[in-house]
């Protein structure tokens, strides 16, 4: 096996509030993983952490063998790590189909060219296209991101990260705010995805996670609880005690 | 899969040739927009004596499109672009002072100099907020300002650059007192660069330049380099405002300190929010009202006609200048959506 | 854009360098001293002319480009009273206040209100018509001239100070926006008015939480700073000059002194209007041709180095 994303000893202070603290942990390749942990547990600073939209204070990301702690987040993008916002970042005066062709096309490199109409690409739109069809979103690929109901914008906003076509993708909590019966669409979607891609869930549902994570770590006050095969984690009473004990809501 | 003429045929073929439709149908002229260069073409007949005025609306026109390109289309905020039409209009009149009076290199010129200019100066608007991105480009034009001033052996100073000439345009049209070659020029150029903006927004490049304006952090998550492409329309931007600069040094023959004033940045601002900012003709549409308003204004108090441009911005503002977009937009789609059936 | 003659004079921020300045001494130390509290003086007045924008955008987060148009009303408002009505110059100072608090506040609760939660862009617009309003309409009523505002025979002349000759009414202005800067700072500090002041400027929504009315406190201040300004006016006709384009030439100064200070903070603005003042004048001085040119080159590298301004605690806020 080997390790996709790691990273060691990271540490992210807010003025006396440690964030993340001191996290050593190792994501192997095609793993599919869960990352749960009480509310302000530290795991959307993770994330950030590990995307470079903050800094950390001391420790070190290391994506596929390589140093990433002082990349620019496009640039990490680009070696393959992407992700979702747990609140919707979108463009929201853009289409669906304009947000995700501007994607794909980002990634295949046109993202520069000044001097051809977007669209003329057909790669670009083929995928983009397609992708919009495995989430559903043909029907309203030309209308404004900001008059689509939440449900598919939430879609959109994965459909956006998938579109980069990562090596290791960060979903946090994809399924916040979406009607239970359409939760596990979602995740079977993202459960789709080549064997081969990293996949890190933050949730808050037990059920979600447990059906789709292989392995779970679990965070607390910004520190790395405990990390284990799925099974091993749901029967540690400690996990039980220290997560369902402060929020076991979905 | 089929082309997309045949496509066009028969709809719903399947997603992926829909979705080449769609976003061929954004970047497709319509019909009002041939109407408005048609319009400007024709103007030179209908209204003849007023060319120097047209002259004077196309070279604003030019400079208000540059502003859009980085406000309306990335989101930077400048109280200072009169700084690249100062170094353009410098460049252009030094140019013609010195013996090298052709036009368009005198174009190319200015093109070049107001966009070192434009790229030196991008990198410290990468950083801040609004308020420092205003104060940077004010201070710089500012700066330009003074330096101008001071540097009178070459300027002129507070009198201005005299005996700036220009040679004819191609070899063969000299500039002449009614204003025609002049506004023919202006015009020729202001076309010429409006296709390339247009060819530019409905780019790639230029559909990531509006999403780094919406939402940054997304653009950056998706790979897109915001500095990068800030960097690079930015320097797009003040090179087209260093050509409008040169279109008046020449179509004038003269330069004076002004170029680089406060208010001349202000004007270029409310000229373009004046016409709306985002689409590309509201630099055109802007400068034809501003100055007729003007115009118009300064006939009935003289000196005061600024009172009124004020008034209009306070207004425009309270009523709110988008919902008067969008109510424009509503009154007229019926009209804009029309194409050949 | 040929036209108006107005506007061929708000053209022009480089007669920002006509700034009057006390005769100057041969002797390089005396020189030195006369400088500095010239200098010292001019930032004083230049912190009283635009403490009240500092709030308005630390507070609300509103670029006010009009803030100017304050100061323009007191300084005329006392060149009027004086010139015409034979008011007392010591008379026409509180006046000077009241009436630009009273504008100030009117117009926040009528117009600025409106605009708190718009964009910076509209802000922008916004109060840019403002100042072409201002300043046509006072040029239409009052012409176009500077106003005269005779100082009184006692803060004429000048007097020997620590080897250097300084002028007394710079000395007046001094003391006066000195003893205004304590009581300022005393009332953000000690008042209950102040504590709340200082609540809402470090986050409206949290002061609005505990109770704070947001609105009458920013209404209030908004009057204090707009006063200020007036005041300011009246007193710095006579150093500053007053004419209907005082709001445009003065307009970058404020927001040098705001943005180099650091919003929000009241010791920011005060410390760099002071480096300001004596950089200005100093500048002027020893390098008259490029005075202006440091001055902006110079804010425009604190506004590099540090967005958020020279004297905010931390980099970031
Ligand atoms: N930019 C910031 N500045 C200061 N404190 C922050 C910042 N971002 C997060 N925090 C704090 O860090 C802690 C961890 O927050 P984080 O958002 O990572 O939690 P979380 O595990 O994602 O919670 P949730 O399940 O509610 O999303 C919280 O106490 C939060 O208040
Ligand atoms: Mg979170």
């Amino acid at each position: 096996m080997t390790v996709a994303l790691e990273t060691r000893n990271l540490v992210k202070r807010f003025g006396g509030l440690v964030a993340t603290d001191d996290v050593s942990i190792a994501f192997q390749k095609g793993v599919r993983y869960a990352l749960i942990g009480p509310n302000g547990a530290g795991k959307t600073t993770l994330i950030n952490l590990l995307t470079g939209v903050l800094r950390p204070t001391g420790g070190a990301v290391i994506l596929e063998g390589a140093d990433i702690t002082g990349m620019a987040p496009h640039r990490r993008v680009q070696n393959g790590l992407a992700r979702t916002f747990q609140i919707n970042q979108l463009f929201p005066e853009m289409t669906p189909l304009q947000t995700v062709g501007l994607a794909v096309s980002e990634r295949q490199g046109h993202g520069r060219e000044w001097w051809r109409l977007a669209g003329g690409k057909r790669e670009v739109i083929d995928e983009a296209a397609a992708i919009l069809e495995r989430f559903g979103l043909t029907d309203v690929m030309g209308a404004e991101t900001k008059v689509l109901p939440y449900g598919k914008q939430r879609l959109l906003e994965i459909a956006v990260a998938i579109a980069c076509r990562p090596r290791v993708l960060l979903l946090d909590e994809p399924a916040a705010g979406v009607p239970e019966e359409e939760r596990h669409e979602i995740l079977d979607i993202v459960g789709g995805l080549p064997d081969d891609v990293t996949i890190l869930l933050i949730e808050h549902d037990m059920d979600l996670v447990f059906s789709f994570a292989q392995r779970i770590a679990v965070l607390v006050n910004g520190g790395l609880f405990m990390e284990g095969a799925a099974k091993d984690i749901a029967a540690d009473p400690r996990v039980r005690e220290v997560y369902l004990g402060e929020g076991g809501h979905g | 899969m089929t082309d997309i003429a045949a496509a066009a045929a028969v709809p719903q073929i399947s997603p992926a040739a829909d979705a080449r439709l769609m976003l061929a149908a954004a970047a497709r002229w319509r019909w009002w927009e041939f109407a408005v260069w048609i319009a400007a073409l024709a103007a030179i007949v209908v209204f003849p004596r007023n060319l120097l005025l047209l002259n004077e609306i196309a070279i604003l026109a030019l400079f208000a499109l540059s502003l859009d390109l980085i406000l309306g289309f990335a989101g930077i905020v400048s109280l200072g672009h009169a700084a690249f039409f100062g170094v353009g209009a410098y460049a252009a009149g030094l140019l013609g002072k010195f013996g090298y009076g052709d036009p368009f290199l005198g174009l190319a010129a200015a093109a070049a100099v107001a966009a070192v200019l434009g790229f030196a100066t991008s990198f410290l608007l990468l950083r801040g907020s609004d308020l420092t991105r205003l104060m940077v480009t004010l201070g710089i034009a500012l700066m330009l300002l003074e330096l101008a001033n001071r540097e009178a052996w070459l300027t002129g100073g507070a009198d201005g650059l005299q005996g700036v000439t220009i040679g004819p345009v191609l070899g063969l049209f000299d500039f002449d007192l009614s204003g025609r070659t002049a506004y023919l020029y202006s015009l020729g150029v202001l076309f010429v660069l409006f296709l390339l903006a247009r060819r530019i927004i409905h780019s790639p490049f230029g559909l990531s330049l509006r999403a780094v304006k919406q939402n940054p952090l997304r653009a950056r998550a998706i790979g897109i380099s915001v500095a990068v492409r800030l960097v690079a329309i930015y320097t797009l931007s003040a090179a087209f405002a260093g050509v409008a600069g040169a279109l008046s040094a020449q179509t004038t023959q003269y330069v004076s300190l002004e170029v680089f004033d406060f208010i001349r940045s202000a004007d270029v601002m409310l000229v373009l929010v004046l016409g709306g900012v985002g689409y590309l003709y509201g630099g055109i549409f802007g400068a034809l009202i501003f100055k007729l308003m003007q115009d118009y204004l300064s006939a009935i108090t003289p000196q005061y006609w600024q009172f009124w441009i004020g008034l209009v911005l306070v207004i425009l503002v309270l009523a709110g200048r988008e919902r008067i977009g969008a109510q424009l937009t509503r009154l007229f789609a019926p009209l804009l959506r029309w194409r050949r059936a | 854009m040929q036209g108006s003659a107005l506007l061929l004079r708000m053209r022009g921020l480089q007669r920002l360098n006509e700034v009057s300045t006390s005769k100057i001494p041969k002797e390089p130390a005396s020189r030195m001293v006369t400088i500095l509290f010239d200098g010292i003086a001019y930032g004083m007045l230049l912190f009283i002319l635009a403490c009240g924008l500092s709030v308005t955008l630390g507070l609300m987060n509103f670029v006010n480009l009009a803030h100017g148009a304050f100061a323009l009303a007191g300084g005329y408002i006392t060149a009027t009273l004086m010139n015409r009505a034979g008011f007392s110059f010591f008379l026409c100072l509180p006046i000077a206040f009241l009436f630009s608090a009273l504008i100030g506040v009117a117009l926040e609760r009528t117009l600025y209100r409106h605009l708190y939660d718009r964009s910076h862009l509209d802000q922008v617009l916004f109060t840019i018509g403002i100042v072409f309003m201002t300043v046509s309409a006072v040029d239409y009523t009052m012409g176009s001239g500077q106003q005269m505002i005779n100082i009184p025979t006692v803060l004429r002349g000048r007097i020997d100070l620590l080897g250097g000759s300084i002028g007394v009414y710079r000395l007046f202005i001094i003391v006066i926006c000195g003893l205004l800067t304590l009581l300022l700072q005393l009332a953000l500090v000690r008042t209950r008015f102040g504590s709340r002041l200082r609540a809402a400027v470090d986050d409206p929504r949290v002061a609005r939480g505990l109770g704070v009315n947001v609105n009458l406190v920013f209404a209030v201040t908004f009057a204090i700073g707009s006063g200020l300004a007036g005041l300011g006016g009246a007193l710095g006709a006579e150093v500053l000059g007053m004419d209907p384009t005082f709001p445009v030439k003065f307009m970058i100064y404020f927001l040098i002194v705001v943005t180099v200070g650091g919003a929000s903070s009241i010791t920011g603005a005060f410390f760099a209007s002071l480096l300001l003042g004596i950089a200005d004048v100093a500048g002027k001085y020893y390098v008259p041709k490029a005075g202006a040119f440091i001055i902006y080159a110079i804010m425009v590298l604190v506004l590099i180095w540090r967005p958020q301004g020279l004297f905010v605690k931390g980099a970031t806020r």
